[in-house]
């Protein structure tokens, strides 16, 4: 039924949308790239001319650049694979029958619907803290010395907080998509001989693919701009600087707008590597 | 009334054309079956007459209305789906009442007429459940009432029977073939089981690749089937194809006998062979003999109490009078 | 797996599922208990779990030094507004990407998912800029659009699966039964999107709720949300546990309780209806 009046018609719902989203892309796009070329300062003098590449070097440059790049790697890469090695776990676990499985279904997604402010101010206070945190409790209680995350395992505890936070969506994909295994393949398999691990190996994970793509799509794009966490916590000391968070720091904290776009270019070229890559891996998967 | 002319009909999808210039005529009142294997363009051929699908090229005109550029719902035709294609949302009485509501008939006429639908089909009792409350059949009957509430100049149906299990499915083909001796509406039915066809239709088109192979009536298209594809796709079990010398004895390049129209003997008859597999199926017996000389296996149907195994050696005879010949292009001589 | 399963091991299932959920809920529920303690027991050594002395001063302490029902209600009206937005502009780009395809939708699709990995930081300043010129810093509007075209993609991306569920033949069936393009919509389509709809909407809504980047960047004091009340508790004076766990408790409060109420299409929203 795609007549010609239709598709004329399809194309005018869909306008408002794109337009919007290519305004919101590129308007802002265009300006970052304008002021990354000069030497910008709105505090300190305002508009100080043009500048060429200097603010590109100086950007990678400077000792925070690289250190800033391997952090965000860091985070976005140990979050992923800790939320789906345990979502899948977890998913199994969901997946047998068994009693409140609505409840405990409720406790799991939780943590999703806390905002990343909260979580990440009751993890450093309630938690982490050296002297009042519960852990702080805990290690003592097992006579070991209580750590300081924040200062000591800065990274480490961020990747725990944002974990904890995206652990929910990762199971809950993972659990919808065990659920719809078809129960005649796994009972067939069985037959055939294969114990339960090969089962896990040979079936479930297969299956479980298209799900993973999706986990890994959705957590990377919201993971690379993780921001709440570190502003909260460590406020980007002791190594726990992100690129994200380094460009916050040129632009709002030493206010100069010319380095920290240069720096926008840098984590916009970073997410268009990631990008290009995680789309190849979606649209192939989605095609399915 | 009811009388579809389909003229010079083409359609392509993109460079590939899935039904060349096709000329088709169905009178009113005709239960016309379309049928062919799965691709052959029976099902577009169907959507086309609805109006679902554009034609590329050529005319259809519908109860002597010009039809070509009509809407779906301005063709007055009515449609049953393969998935029955039931609002999943709304009771029965309201998926059946839909196209009376959508054509703003009055309340009173709208309950009349479901009323009288629920009643034909036996779906007085269900008309407040959901559709997804009902079983396979009960849903292929809301769908049927859907259809026939319009009181429209055609029916079509699309393989309506491929979800339901092998019983009901012969409950149903009895029920259809009913309803168009009461309506004595047109209707169109597109389907790839050959039984289906032979049971229900007064006129029968066997599509392959788009191509309207013959049409005809059940019994013309088995007893003189126009070349050997429709041959081999209306009758059951299949019918034999026997190349080489003994086709030549018979004046042509390949001959055709039906498994029913071959005598079956332990002592006599013309082609020696093994019983390689027996079917029983109590008033019938099919009988796969592997004949040597032939290089072939021919499929023998004979009566039921008809007491030969696997393994007996037997001879063949077909019946002279009923052997089909077909020339090199598979065309009847 | 519908197999039987015995008893026993149906228990030892229970009793770990619920031992973990526990353990991935216990900081929620932590929070929620040291909220009604003193600020002394809140750091009582060995922690106190149920036997305290209840107290809800607190909440009115909280309540007194920064106003919450503005902080709630401009949470609302940014999260609420940018969410019905949202939708508006996303059903009928949905509409025809799922029921109009051709050739280009799926890379168009892509591409909107795509404006997502854009770092925001690499836009704040230009962003801030525009706000300034147009008037928009620390307002309802700004912040709306903003949060509209953050969760646009995502919005576009969900509604377009759930449309794509819609078998086709149903809907041909309608124009078959002679419904109009509007009747279709109005009596088929939308009744059967509704769930879907739901779905879309709580999600975005617990999004924008939560988003912590722009809302604390581009607000002051007049137009900020819940994301900034909480963040004000993070400087060292404000160090006070139980404080700080009412305040997070009045935070998470309303989008944790809608959440439990709306779990059936919360689960289906949550798998961005990219799995079924």
């Amino acid at each position: 039924m795609a007549t010609q009046h239709s598709r004329t018609a399809a194309r005018a719902m869909m306008a408002p949308a794109v337009v919007l989203l290519l305004g919101w892309m590129l308007v802002p796009l265009i300006m970052t790239l304008y002021f990354s070329f000069k030497k910008y300062l709105p505090l300190r003098g305002g508009d100080l001319g043009w500048v060429g590449f200097d603010n590109y070097v100086r950007f990678v440059s400077s000792s925070s650049f690289w250190p800033s790049v391997q952090t965000t790697l860091l985070i976005v890469g140990a979050v992923l694979v800790i939320t789906i090695a345990l979502g899948v776990l977890l998913a199994l676990l969901l997946d047998q029958p068994m009693f409140g499985q609505g409840i405990v279904r409720i406790l799991v997604i939780a943590p999703f619907f806390v905002m990343p402010t909260v979580s990440a101010l009751i993890w450093k206070n309630m938690f982490m803290d050296a002297n009042y945190g519960l852990f702080a409790y805990l290690w003592e209680f097992f006579g070991a010395e209580p750590v300081a995350w924040m200062s000591q395992a800065s990274i480490q505890s961020i990747i725990m907080i944002v974990s904890w936070q995206w652990l929910p969506f990762a199971t809950l994909i993972l659990l919808t998509a065990i659920q719809s295994l078809d129960s005649e393949q796994l009972e067939a398999s069985e037959m055939d001989g294969a114990t339960t691990l090969k089962r896990f190996w040979h079936i479930v994970l297969p299956h479980l693919s298209r799900a993973i793509t999706v986990v890994l799509l959705i957590q990377t794009i919201f993971l690379l701009s993780i921001f709440a966490e570190i502003f909260v916590t460590t406020g980007g000391a002791f190594g726990s600087k992100t690129l994200t968070y380094l460009i916050f720091q040129r632009v709002l904290e030493s206010q100069n707008v010319g380095l920290g776009s240069a720096g926008g270019v840098y984590a916009i070229i970073l997410a268009n590597i990631v990008a290009i890559f995680l789309m190849r891996i979606v649209g192939k998967n989605l095609d399915k | 009334m009811g009388k579809i002319v389909l003229n010079q009909v083409t359609k392509s999808f993109g460079d590939t054309q899935v039904i060349p210039p096709l000329d088709l005529t169905i009178e009113d009142g005709e239960f016309t079956v379309f049928v062919g294997p799965s691709g052959c363009g029976k099902s577009t051929l169907l959507r086309l007459i609805a109006g679902l699908e554009d034609v590329s090229s050529g005319s259809i005109e519908i109860a002597g209305r010009e039809a070509t550029q009509l809407k779906p719902a301005q063709r007055e035709l009515a449609m049953v789906f393969q998935s029955y294609a039931l609002y999943p949302h709304m009771s029965v009485r309201k998926n059946i009442a839909f196209p009376l509501k959508m054509a703003k008939m009055d309340k009173a006429e709208i309950d009349r007429r479901v009323e009288s639908a629920a009643d034909i089909l036996n779906l007085t009792d269900y008309l407040e459940r959901r559709p997804g409350q009902l079983s396979g059949g009960q849903r292929q009957r809301v769908a049927i009432g859907r259809a026939i509430v319009r009181e429209p100049s055609a029916f079509l149906f699309d393989e309506p029977l491929s979800n339901l299990d092998a019983a009901l499915r012969v409950g149903m083909r009895l029920e259809i073939s009913e309803l168009h001796k009461r309506l004595s509406t047109t209707m169109i039915y597109v389907t790839h089981d050959q039984v289906e066809a032979m049971t229900m239709a007064t006129k029968i088109v066997v599509l392959r690749a788009g191509v309207i192979e013959q049409v005809g009536s059940p019994l013309e298209l088995y007893n003189t089937p126009r070349n050997r594809f429709v041959a081999g796709f209306i009758g059951s079990p299949k019918m034999n194809f026997i190349e080489g010398a003994l086709a030549a004895e018979h004046d042509a390049h390949c001959i055709g006998i039906r498994p029913e129209h071959i005598d079956v003997s332990a002592t006599e008859g013309s082609i020696q062979g093994t019983i390689n597999v027996s079917e029983h199926l109590g008033s019938d017996t099919f009988f796969h003999v592997n004949c040597e000389a032939l290089n072939t296996t021919l499929t023998v149907r004979v009566d039921g109490e008809v007491g030969f195994n696997r393994g007996d050696t037997v001879f063949l005879t077909p019946k002279s009078d009923l052997i089909h010949r077909f020339d090199e292009q598979g065309l009847r001589l | 797996m519908a197999r039987a399963v015995t008893t026993q091991r149906k228990l030892i299932n229970t009793g770990l599922a619920w031992a973990i959920g526990l353990l991935i809920f216990f900081p929620i529920l932590w929070t929620i208990l040291t909220s009604f303690k003193s600020e002394g027991q809140a750091i009582a050594d060995p922690p106190l779990f149920l036997f305290f002395d209840w107290t809800l001063e607190n909440y009115a302490i909280v309540q007194e030094r920064s106003d919450y029902g503005k902080y709630l209600m401009n949470s609302i009206i940014i999260a609420g507004g940018s969410t019905v937005l949202g939708v508006l502009i996303a059903l009928p780009a949905a509409w025809s990407m799922a029921f109009v395809p051709s050739r280009r939708t799926k890379d168009i699709l892509l591409w909107m998912l795509s404006t997502k990995m854009l770092p925001a930081v690499g836009v704040l300043y230009p962003i801030y800029l525009i706000f300034i010129e147009l008037k928009l810093l620390d307002s309802h509007l700004g912040l709306t659009i903003v949060l509209m075209l953050i969760n646009l993609p995502i919005i576009v991306w969900m509604l377009y699966t759930y449309f794509k569920e819609i078998p086709g033949e149903i809907l041909e069936a309608a124009r078959m039964d002679g419904a109009s393009l509007k009747n279709e919509i109005l009596y088929v389509l939308t009744p059967m999107a509704v769930p879907g709809i739901a779905s879309t909407m709580l999600l975005s809504l617990i999004l924008a709720w939560n988003e912590a980047f722009w809302t604390l960047n581009l607000t002051a004091a007049k137009a900020a949300p819940l994301t900034a009340f909480i963040a004000s508790y993070s400087s060292p004076e404000g160090l006070f546990y139980a404080k700080l766990s009412a305040a997070s408790t009045m935070a998470i409060a309303p989008i944790l309780i809608l959440g439990w109420f709306s779990q059936k299409q919360l689960v289906r929203g949550l798998t961005f209806g990219a799995v079924k």
